[in-house]
């Protein structure tokens, strides 16, 4: 992490403040501080926020704000971090049916590990993730904290279509699929919860900063979830982390 | 309730505004219009704000038949846009008949022209906004392209505000042709490029090619050399951001863009002149110039400049020659209530003049 945020142009209505060139979990905490503590001033021009893994771009109307001003705008935030307190993060479990028809990739995965495909759930569900940004898509979560040994890369050629709530890993990452899309990740599982959904505000079901654990259930079990969820009687575990 | 009819979808016509902020942070696409200009303008010319929402038409222009009597104006590409098989003028108020069809018989000019109607397209809010992300499925209508049968719901024009035929200044009035230069401004990762890199960028003409879209106009032309690796920690985007990957080329994000990527970005079209390349269609050539945050902010503000002079005229004011729009119906002084008939007047007086 850089002692202090680094201003890039990004064009003449944003600006990227860059904290680090790594991910890691304090850079991460350091952006989602500053986006919260932007967020609560309602500085007329200032339109929009949006914290990634090791900066935030922040966006502003060139006719009401000077870029200096934005940037004296975020100086004087980053001087009242300690105002801040950022919502305790949540622990979502997230009902996930491993192999087979819903996680087609386990058992190469296994292969490449080297390990039984039990191991690779075993390393997988064992965890919690932390959610450092979404992106890509309307909800993809980004995840950090996947076991090295599974981080199988992607697939040489992606598949034209992933179905909604396809658990996949790339590398070191892990994520959920929060629509049907074309996508190159490793899918080893498949979860029945909706994590994005256009009619709610918020559409997603947890946000940067929050973290998600990957529970095994059976085929029965998740299709029983998605039929709850479908009439909105489903509601996540969640937990908090201390 | 007031409505358009789809009579035939054309190749690729969309419900947008000017898009979808605010939900980034959840990796929602900001979409909207990718020619912004264009269609606040047409906003303007039909007494909207600019954020109400109107069609995007790319190339290939659909049919559209109005319910109802009201006005509409034609901005952007020009695809030759007639009513009841007239030609029509464009960035023009054009008052129809309820039973009217608007066609456009062919692209003369740009790639996307926006229509829009008094009133504004008023489907669903969604998230903030009417735009469509045919990717996501969202917004718009039913989150698609338009099709033929689709009926789209038009909103009242807000009760009060002003309706008169009003035009944009010829001069002011953007033509596009083949060739684009495009201002952009450097970063946010410039200093990822060798200086051979960058001039490269500056000094060669790169052609558009047929893999654009809405997410992003795609070229071919001499490699971009970077200093460092093409990849990046995953950061934000903004339109018109120009990412350039590990093969050297740029590809300048657009309306439908990823709210994140993980490639090294060059430079940033300035606001001004995003416009340009979402008109430019492919095989056109293109050229970037570099300029500092000061001349950016200036071209736009001469931009805002020329959309301010279209607001709604005082009544009676004299128009002359060297505004931005003239007005040709100054000194009618006509009113919102009755717009059945306001728009049937402007039929009788207008029409001849269009043909």
């Amino acid at each position: 992490m850089y002692e202090g945020p680094r201003f890039l142009t990004a064009g003449d209505r944003a600006v990227v403040v860059e904290y680090g060139d790594t991910i890691e979990e304090a850079t991460s905490l350091r952006v989602r501080m500053v986006a919260a503590a932007l967020s609560v001033r309602h500085d007329p021009g200032i339109v929009e926020i949006v914290p990634t893994y090791r900066s935030l771009m922040v966006h502003y109307d060139p006719l009401r704000l000077s870029r200096a001003h934005v940037e004296a705008i975020v100086l004087d935030a980053e001087q009242h971090l300690a105002d801040v307190t950022l919502p305790r993060p949540r622990v979502i479990d997230i009902p996930t049916v491993y192999g087979g028809s819903y996680g087609p990739d386990l058992d190469d995965v296994a292969a490449w590990a080297g390990i039984p495909a039990d191991e690779v759930i075993a390393l997988h569900c064992g965890r919690e993730y932390l959610v450092y940004m979404m992106g890509f898509m309307a909800g993809f979560p980004y995840l950090g904290g996947l076991s090295p040994r599974i981080a199988m890369p992607r697939l040489p050629s992606p598949r034209t279509k992933v179905p909604t709530g396809s658990v996949g890993i790339a590398q070191e990452q892990t994520g959920i699929y929060p629509t049907e899309t074309p996508g190159g990740w490793r899918l080893i599982g498949w979860t029945p919860v909706r994590i994005f959904d256009a009619t709610k505000d918020p559409p997603v079901l947890f946000e940067a900063g929050d973290y998600i654990r990957f529970v095994p259930t059976t085929g029965d079990q998740a299709q029983a979830i998605a039929s709850q969820a479908e009439a909105g009687a489903w509601t996540p575990t969640v937990g908090h982390r201390e | 309730m007031r409505t358009i009819e789809i009579l035939d979808g054309g190749f690729f016509t969309t419900v947008q505004d000017l898009g979808r902020v605010q939900y980034q942070r959840f990796g929602v696409a900001v979409s909207g219009a990718m020619d912004g200009f264009a269609l606040r303008a047409a906003n303007r010319l039909v007494g909207n704000a600019d954020t109400a929402a109107g069609l995007e038409v790319t190339l290939l222009g659909p049919e559209v038949q109005f319910a109802q009597s009201g006005l509409l104006a034609v901005t952007g590409a020009d695809l030759n846009p007639c009513v009841d098989g007239c030609p029509i003028q464009m960035w023009h108020t054009i008052a129809v008949r309820a039973g009217s069809m608007l066609s456009f018989s062919g692209q003369r000019d740009g790639m996307r022209a926006y229509l829009a109607v008094d009133g504004g397209i008023d489907v669903p809010v969604v998230l903030g906004s009417r735009s469509t992300s045919t990717r996501t499925g969202l917004g718009g209508f039913e989150g698609r392209p338009l099709r033929a049968g689709d009926t789209l719901p038009v909103g009242e024009q807000a009760p009060g505000r002003r309706a008169a035929r009003r035009a944009m200044r010829p001069s002011a009035i953007p033509s596009y042709g083949h060739d684009h230069r495009v201002r952009v401004v450097f970063g946010p990762q410039d200093d990822a490029f060798s200086d051979e890199g960058r001039s490269t960028f500056l000094t060669a003409e790169y052609t558009m090619t047929m893999q654009s879209d809405r997410i992003g106009c795609r070229f071919d032309g001499p490699r971009i050399a970077h200093r460092t690796s093409a990849d990046i920690v995953s950061d934000g985007t903004t339109l018109g951001i120009v990412q350039v990957s590990g093969d050297g080329m740029p590809i300048v994000l657009m309306a439908d863009r990823g709210t994140t990527g993980g490639y090294t970005k060059i430079a940033t079209v300035i606001s001004a002149d995003v416009w340009r390349l979402a008109q430019a269609a492919p095989g056109d050539r293109v050229r970037f110039d570099a300029v500092d945050l000061d001349e950016a902010c200036s071209r736009l503000r001469e931009q805002e400049a020329v959309l301010d002079g279209l607001v709604m005229p005082e009544p009676n004011r004299p128009s002359t020659p060297d505004e931005d729009v003239y007005d040709e119906d100054a000194g009618s002084g006509l009113a919102a209530e009755g717009f059945g008939d306001l728009a049937d007047a402007l039929d009788e007086t207008g029409r001849g003049r269009n043909q």
